[in-house]
């Protein structure tokens, strides 16, 4: 029987093949999302990761909590205290280590890196053994540094050039003295390293002769644990806290992996999507085999053999295919997720740059279902191959590929569906993060009840979309006719285009939504024409508003400055703005009272003033970070927003409390308003600073925009993914309907219909069921995203529903264009089918 | 034997006509000649049977003549047009309009109803049916009562109608029939052939029709006869008893020679 299976498996070449391409279909798309992600999770890993070779035990500053009416401080790590590290038993060395932002220009003044992160640190001495240098020597003095080699490499600077770099506003423009290697992941992942001498890094970063961090190395013999217990001795407990770099490495792991979780998760229900689609075309492939070959199957029945044995036959077929496809597919695979990423790439979607990962997961992953999956999806078209009667070897009668009613599955399918549509509309009716659950378990729910569902939906849908086919005369009147033959197959391959194109266009209607929502928010609370602030969200110097505030043609400037404070013994950050002018850059609604900002007068939000039972006019009192206490009073209360809430006060009173004054951000309002001349002038004045931003409201739209379509592109390559398996399920499933109509085309083309008419009715009918599976999807994924957002609007005022109009023609677009490609191998392969031998065919 | 010279019937005229037809298969020693320089006329208004054993060529003369199929030498004219010169898209335009077929497997499109089926090849023109003749087609084969039936729905021998009535409904200039009752129990059978000399009998129609069956055969006016690509000699008016001796003695001859 062994023989007997794998002889049928080689007979029949072509038919081998269309089901080798299913089945490989199935495993591809599943590999080539788990390269994918897997390779995306381990950039983006690698790109946080940081080596701890050369530190045995790191001392950090212990932090404080805030406590009654003080704001708790960090304590400072000396130079004494880096000496009397240096000088404990099983000490080799010790070295401090300085870090903060620092930005790059290339040579165009561009942000070297842009999106990752731009960082800046110490070179230790005249030589750090962290940072091997390729060319040239240690840096001293503000006018000169050390730039990595992949950033040289980058941005095309080597060794005596000058570059144009900024730490906290000013511009600097030292000279490149030295090239140096890291394997600090944050390059890897396509960052920057600046490094200064030691000194000049303290003063820059602001830290005068301290540091973030001393690292230790053992001397040799000493453990990590001895040295870590010496300095314990050593060094006063209250101020610093010390771990092994053992350690170092493995908080760093955990903190890594479980930032990465969610990501992987997301992902990984996109794998077992495609698992699931996957499956079902590999089930609907073997069955359409088992339904072509019922003659020989029955034959093999008359001649002697017990129902096992066929259904074993189907089986070790099965199990064939399985293990070639298996491996196949997963070549596919790591060809599909290499092309995604380079694709993203292209598009200049910012992923983090790192090698392609195959992993033994996922090359057991692949296996297991091609050969499982198969196996599995095999067997019930095996044992119904073992209930043909041995007499249909004697029929001429091509054997229906399945007359089983669909009685059972429409049922189920409308009960599923049913719960879950209830469950979901229950869901939007529940607050925020209750309702997050239990929408989940719905939208599966109701995907599932639709997939059963789709063969009774075919019908109806596709009925719609017959006066248009008129038009196209007999062609279409077939291809119509067609497409609604086999239920079954018909729902089989358009939903492959349904699970993708629902997730995406929920994705896609959620995300323009909460984006109009935030755009809103954003730009209407704002009446300033600029604000500026840092590249990478860091605070800026006072210095810069001290500039913009001279520069030609600016009215009014307010920085928006942070300070911790206690109140009623509880933290409250402080936001001290210029209280002059604040009252015109800000649009505020406000509740109560007047927004006066000066003297012992500020204005809260309405969710603080709630918490603390403030109304206009309410006194209280505030604990600087210095200690010092202070009454103010209420002037006003004003609607706050994502953007802007708080306490804002004047910067007068707060400047005297504040060690080190930093602003968020800087808003400006010019004589002119905002154009591109004056953004101009503002850039100049502030020296082009590569690192500082100036952006008028519509960059600001632009940034937020730019933040959820970095989201929707990884989605969309995706949907790429499930895109290229529906197009090639498609084909599939064409291929095989035009090899089963063989016949019935070699008649057509007898009695005379042109070769194009017989093209144009394998497009039309690929066409149309293209197009049914993108109406189910696009219309699934507005539901899910209307539903969805219900659920954010309960935590978001300003939310509502936005469909792109534009992008969902545009999926529809994408659907019909899978059709057409789809159906132009199988139309040529019909068109030029040999006539006489089709009639012939039986 | 009643075999008669061609000459004496040259009085009507000729729906199709086969000269010095040759058709070959591959090139060198695997070759194989399926025709040999035959020529043939079929007559408007006549019933042929082309006969002969397995491999003599008959079908593949019939999808010649019929523009299925191509050939490698000679000239095959239905009417006045001459296939060997047709591309592709004229010869299915031609095979719409002007030929008839009927195929042993039924060969009926499952999605569409006996009446669709009947007028595909119009439809496929986008020509309107004849009204008037395709009620005299349906009548004759008598599916009246079932025009809105599915081919899955009627027996055998009903669907076979259906596609008599398919290859008559477009009024063509000549039918052809590739064993049309091959599949059909004997009384079924009957009434095919019976409809097909109907319509060469009383509504002028031209049949020519591939058969292996001698009582097939006594239905048409005129039997060819095929053996090794060529034709091997021609009886009027048989009957199944005259085709029948013609066979066992050709056959006798085959095994002796």
């Amino acid at each position: 029987m062994f023989r007997t299976a794998l002889r049928n498996v080689l007979a029949h070449k072509a038919r081998l093949l269309m089901t080798v391409l299913a089945v490989m279909l199935g495993v591809a798309f599943v590999s080539g999302t788990l390269v994918f992600t897997n390779s995306l999770s381990t950039a983006l890993q690698n790109s946080s990761a940081k080596g701890f070779d050369q530190v045995d035990v790191a001392v950090r500053p212990e932090g404080r909590e805030d406590k009654g009416d003080t704001v708790g401080k960090t304590p400072e790590l000396t130079q004494a205290l880096l000496d009397r590290s240096a000088r404990v038993p099983g000490a080799a060395s010790a070295f401090g280590v300085v870090r903060g932002f620092t930005a790059l220009a290339d040579k165009d003044g561009k942000l070297v890196g842009g999106g990752f992160q731009s960082e800046g640190g110490n070179y230790w001495g005249t030589k750090d053994p962290r940072y091997p240098l390729v060319s040239g020597h240690a840096p001293s003095g503000r006018g000169e540094v050390l730039i990595d080699s992949e950033t040289a490499k980058r941005a095309g600077y080597k060794v005596g050039d000058r570059v144009r770099m900024s730490v906290d506003g000013p511009v600097l423009t030292p000279t490149v003295t030295g090239v140096f290697t890291t394997d600090d992941g944050n390059v890897a992942a396509g960052g920057s390293l600046t490094l200064f001498d030691t000194a000049t890094a303290q003063q820059l970063f602001g830290k005068p002769g301290t540091y973030d961090e001393i690292d230790v190395t053992a001397a040799a013999g000493t453990s990590q644990t001895a040295l870590k217990a010496a300095l314990d001795r050593a060094l006063p407990k209250d101020t610093v806290e010390t771990t092994t770099g053992k350690q170092l490495a493995d908080d760093q792991a955990e903190i890594i992996a479980s930032s990465m979780s969610g990501l992987k998760q997301g992902l990984l229900v996109f794998a077992g999507i495609a698992l699931f689609v996957g499956t079902f075309i590999i089930a609907n492939t073997f069955t359409m085999l088992v339904a072509q070959r019922t003659k020989e199957l029955a034959l093999l029945r008359a001649v002697g053999a017990s129902r096992r044995q066929v259904t074993r036959s189907v089986l070790v077929e099965a199990f064939v295919v399985g293990a070639v496809a298996g491996v196949a597919g997963l070549v596919a695979g790591i060809g599909i997720g290499a092309g995604l990423k380079a694709l993203m790439g292209t598009l200049g979607a910012t992923v983090p740059d790192g090698p392609l990962v195959v992993s033994p997961g996922t090359v057991a992953t692949a296996l297991v279902v091609g050969v499982v999956v198969t196996m599995l999806a095999a067997w019930l078209p095996g044992r119904r191959a073992a209930k043909i009667p041995p007499v249909a070897a004697m029929s001429s009668v091509h054997a229906k590929a399945t007359t089983k009613s669909l009685v059972l599955r429409n049922t189920i399918g409308a009960l599923f569906s049913a719960a879950g549509v209830a469950v979901v509309l229950a869901a939007t009716s529940m607050d925020g993060s209750d309702g997050q659950a239990p929408m989940g378990f719905g939208a599966v729910l109701l995907i599932i009840g639709v997939f059963v569902l789709t063969p009774l939906l075919s019908r109806p849908l596709i009925a719609a979309a017959a006066p248009v086919l008129r038009a196209f005369g007999v062609s279409g009147r077939l291809a119509r006719q067609n497409s609604v033959r086999n239920p079954r197959r018909t729902a089989a391959t358009a939903s492959a285009l349904m699970i993708g194109l629902t997730l995406i266009t929920g994705m896609t209607v959620m995300a323009g939504s909460l984006q109009t929502s935030i755009d809103k928010m954003a730009s209407a609370a704002i009446r300033a024409d600029y604000v500026v602030s840092m590249a990478n969200g860091n605070e800026l110097s006072p210095d810069v508003e001290r500039t913009l505030r001279k520069t030609d043609g600016v009215t009014l400037t307010s920085p928006l400055r942070n300070a911790p404070s206690r109140i009623d013994g509880q933290t409250e950050y402080l936001t001290g703005v210029n209280g002059a002018a604040i009252g015109r850059l800000t649009d505020l609604t406000v509740e109560e009272g007047s927004f006066t900002v000066g003297g012992d007068r500020v204005v809260v939000d309405d969710e603080t003033a709630k918490s603390h039972g403030w109304t206009a006019g309410s006194h209280f009192t505030v604990h600087y970070e210095d200690g010092k206490a202070q009454q103010l009073t209420v002037a006003g209360v004003y609607r706050g927003n994502d953007m802007i809430h708080g306490i804002m006060l004047d910067t007068a009173r707060l400047a005297p409390h504040q060690r080190d004054a930093a602003d968020m951000q800087v808003m400006v309002k010019t004589a002119d308003g905002a154009s591109g001349a004056v953004k101009d002038r503002l850039e100049k004045a502030l020296g082009s600073n590569p690192a500082i931003r100036v952006q008028d409201k519509k960059d600001i739209s632009n940034e937020i925009a730019k933040m959820f379509t970095l989201m929707l592109n990884m989605l969309y390559g995706l949907l790429a993914m499930a895109v290229i398996v529906a197009v090639l399920g498609v084909i599939n499933t064409l291929a095989m309907s035009v090899f089963e109509r063989s016949q019935e085309i070699g008649m057509l083309r007898a009695i005379g219909l042109e070769r194009t008419g017989i093209k144009r009715m394998v497009r039309l009918e690929s066409l149309v069921i293209s197009l049914f599976g993108g109406v189910l999807g696009i219309g699934l994924g507005v539901f899910f995203g209307w539903a969805a957002g219900e659920l954010l609007g309960t935590r978001m005022p300003t939310y509502e529903l936005v469909l792109p109009w534009g992008r969902m023609a545009a999926f529809l677009l994408l659907a019909a264009v899978v059709g057409v490609l789809a159906a132009l191998w199988p139309a040529r392969r019909a068109a030029r089918l040999n006539m006489l031998q089709a009639i012939k065919s039986e | 034997m009643t075999t008669t010279s061609v000459a004496g019937r040259t009085a009507a005229t000729v729906a199709a006509r086969a000269t010095d037809l040759s058709k070959i298969y591959g090139q060198g020693e695997t070759q194989v000649v399926a025709l040999d320089r035959v020529s043939v006329e079929f007559r408007q208004a006549e019933f042929t049977a082309i006969m002969g054993p397995s491999g003599s060529g008959k079908s593949t003369l019939m999808h010649c003549v019929a523009g299925l199929d191509t050939f490698s030498s000679g000239s095959v004219r239905i009417g006045d047009t001459e296939l060997g010169s047709l591309k592709d898209k004229q010869l299915t335009r031609l095979r719409r309009d002007k030929i008839g077929f009927i195929f042993q497997a039924f060969n009926l499109l499952p999605t569409l109803t006996a009446l669709e089926n009947i007028t595909l090849p119009m439809d496929i023109a986008g020509r309107k049916p004849d009204k008037r003749w395709l009620d005299t087609v349906i009548d004759m084969v008598g599916l009246s009562g079932r025009l809105g039936h599915r081919p899955s729905q009627l027996s055998g021998g009903q669907q076979q109608r259906v596609a008599v009535a398919r290859a008559l409904a477009s009024k063509p200039d000549i039918i052809f029939g590739d064993e049309p009752t091959g599949n059909l129990d004997s009384r079924s059978g009957a009434e095919v052939l019976g409809f097909l000399r109907n319509s060469v009998r009383e509504l002028g129609q031209t049949v020519v029709m591939v058969t292996h069956d001698p009582v097939a055969a006594a239905y048409a006016d005129r039997v060819v006869f095929l053996a090794d690509g060529r034709i091997v000699d021609e009886m009027i008016r048989p009957t199944a008893e005259t085709v029948l001796d013609f066979m066992k003695q050709f056959d006798a001859k085959g095994r002796t020679s």
